[in-house]
């Protein structure tokens, strides 16, 4: 503990790989090792990092849900509203309630709802934008949205420790490691 | 021996001419991601790339110059009369729209059924639906004359004057239905973009255009956690995307649809309508693609597999709206009801048979062209050929919409239509604004989705890992 106050403040440790498949195996194989606080960065979505990470399933789809039916609902309630109380008409003598009639506006109302929700949703869930994150710090990191793997062992996480975390890293075989200023 | 070992491999070689790759091979996630952001950042812009901007812009400015005379003057510098009272605004509107059909097909519903071949076409594709929509919404908007007045029966909102808008009325669903379609391709447009954006925020050079990237790339790092809720995201919006994009069409058929005009009043109207905007939106995804594909040298991505299966679809669809013209046909002659049948008489020939037997020859007969492989190999004849589409389709609707309305129930208000050099003004106005806005968008943005291209390079597979 004493010897982390010498080193300056980290926001992690980060390694690079060259394949999708060496990043996998590294990040399956830091989670064995008790490491938790970590991300793993790619140019590609790659399904199985989220078992290696341990990530829980999104609940977007739930919010999207609920936005999805809210909007059918606010644009039914805006028909019925604007329809029988605000301005009643008799259209050919149809019921001021003509609800199928309300049928195509509350589909649409019903996919705006839920579209607005996911598009909010999810960029609200991730925490975009966001201006600046440390892991731009590192300068290979320019990469990680072409062709480079990285993994990223977060300082938060309590097994870490500037030393070993990096010499852990180096068992991987990466491309290469380095610190993530903060 | 040997001769007989070569058999099934040259079989084997056989079948694969027969179905080209999706990707050319040997590329890899640098070639790919360099070979795509190449066009926004370090290629020259060409010649060609002004000459055709400049053309596009002259036509816009014509379209400003148009609105400006029309907004001064009023909609009588139209060819609209009574009984034509919907003429190039309703037809140009359902053609622009239909066009954009395609866009979110390829992007949404082949993402759905997994077609990996959507890939490299599915962001300009994207962008074409965006650029039709906003194309589509002027003319329904200046239809009205004095668009700033209009917003009260085309918007709920809360007014002096305590109206509220018609929600029996197709027209209103359509302004509904239009605004949700334009909004929800907007926003799955953006959002495949982002990944894309930051890519090109990390390879540009100047400062100019990392800043730029790297504020509309709202500081994508490619994190797995935010890969998981982005690949949720964009499988959400497709599915909620499909339905949206049946229903636009079939609302805009709807508009005809529940009028009681013969040659309007059909069940048919919304199958045949969306099937209808498919095809044309594919023959001007064709359009587009031949040249970019040409001239910024993306044939490695945008392959001949693209090519023959989106004149495949242009093929079924196109059948099915040939058989739409069979069906109005046989419904007026079965139906027994006078009107009907007179308007499919004055339809075949009456003062604008011409236009009718135009379409017939190219939407029912110049299409059964593409059951051979000789022209679906032949790239600048499908070019051709999809140009013809889009005439064919522009002429579905103006026959639809000016036969039925010129000769209604009382011979007493029959007239003819004539659109004025305005009418054509607008309509190319709104075509050099598509095609400016398309020419800004392939210098500035990605046309292909690179990091979608990414996923299918041979790299981008796990290898089976032992333990």
């Amino acid at each position: 503990m004493a010897h982390e106050q010498h080193t300056p403040a980290l926001h992690g440790i980060m390694a690079e790989f060259d394949t999708p498949t060496a990043l996998v195996e590294a990040t399956t194989r830091a989670r064995l090792h008790g490491f938790r606080n970590m991300d793993a960065y790619t140019p590609i979505p790659i399904e199985e990092l989220n078992e290696a990470l341990g990530l829980r399933r999104t609940r977007l789809p739930r919010l999207v849900l609920l936005g999805g039916i809210l909007g059918g609902l606010g644009g039914f309630g805006l028909e019925y509203w604007a329809s029988t109380m605000a301005y009643p008409m008799n259209v050919g003598g149809r019921p001021l309630n003509s609800w199928p009639h309300f049928i195509p506006v509350m589909f649409e109302t019903t996919v705006l709802g839920a579209a607005l929700t996911c598009f909010v949703g999810m960029w609200a869930l991730n925490k975009l934008p966001q201006p600046y994150h440390p892991v731009f710090n590192v300068p290979a990191f320019d990469r990680a949205s072409t062709d480079r793997f990285f993994l990223c062992i977060e300082a938060t996480d309590p097994r870490f420790d500037a030393a070993t975390t990096r010499a852990f890293l180096q068992t991987l075989h990466p491309v290469g490691v380095s610190d993530v200023a903060p | 021996m040997a001769a007989k070992e070569h058999v099934p491999d040259s079989g084997l070689d056989a079948g694969m001419l027969r179905t080209p790759p999706v990707i050319a091979p040997g590329h890899t996630f640098n070639s790919v991601t360099n070979t795509i952001s190449a066009v926004v950042l370090t290629k020259r812009t060409t010649i060609g790339w002004f000459f055709g901007f400049a053309v596009a812009f002259a036509l816009l400015m014509l379209m400003n110059f148009t609105i400006g005379k029309l907004l001064l003057t009023g909609i009588g510098i139209w060819g609209n009369n009574v009984p034509v009272g919907w003429a190039f605004d309703i037809i140009n509107f359902v053609w622009w729209i239909g066009i954009g059909h395609a866009g979110t097909l390829i992007s949404a519903i082949l993402l759905l059924f997994r077609q990996q071949w959507r890939t490299s076409i599915n962001r300009f594709a994207e962008a074409m639906t965006l650029f039709a929509v906003a194309c589509a919404a002027m003319f329904p908007l200046l239809h009205t004359g004095r668009p700033w007045l209009a917003i009260y029966w085309l918007f709920p909102y809360p007014n002096t004057m305590g109206l509220w808008p018609q929600f029996r009325s197709p027209l209103i669903w359509d302004v509904f239905a239009v605004s949700t379609y334009g909004t929800v391709s907007a926003l799955f447009w953006f959002t495949g973009l982002v990944p894309d954006l930051a890519t090109l925020r990390d390879k540009a050079t100047s400062k100019v255009s990392r800043t730029i990237f790297g504020i509309l790339s709202l500081g994508w790092r490619g994190s797995a956690r935010h890969w998981q809720r982005y690949e949720m995201s964009y499988l959400l919006l497709a599915g909620i995307s499909t339905p949206l994009v049946l229903s636009v069409h079939s609302v805009v058929s709807f508009d005809f649809a529940v009028s009681v005009l013969p040659g309007w009043h059909a069940t048919i109207f919304p199958p045949y309508y969306v099937a209808g905007a498919i095809y044309s939106g594919f023959a001007m995804v064709m359009t587009l693609a031949v040249p970019l594909r040409k001239y910024y040298g993306l044939e490695d991505f945008i392959t001949m597999r693209h090519i023959h299966n989106m004149t495949k679809v242009m093929l079924a669809t196109g059948m099915i709206v040939a058989y739409g013209y069979a069906n109005e046909a046989f419904f007026a002659w079965y139906s027994a009801n006078p009107y009907e049948g007179y308007m499919m008489l004055n339809r075949m020939t009456g003062p604008y048979a011409v236009f009718y037997w135009s379409l017939i020859a190219i939407n029912a007969a110049m299409i059964q062209l593409f059951w051979f492989r000789k022209v679906r190999d032949n790239v600048t004849l499908l070019f051709i050929l999809s140009l013809f589409v889009n005439l064919g389709m522009w002429l579905e609707r103006f026959i639809i919409i000016v036969t039925s309305l010129h000769r209604d129930f009382l011979p007493s208000s029959w007239d003819m239509y004539y659109p004025t050099r305005w009418d054509f003004a607008m309509f190319a106005g709104t075509i050099g604004l598509f095609f400016s806005l398309f020419f800004l968008f392939v210098r500035f943005l990605p046309a292909i989705a690179i990091f979608e291209m990414r996923t299918i390079v041979p790299e981008a597979k796990l290898k089976e890992h032992h333990g």
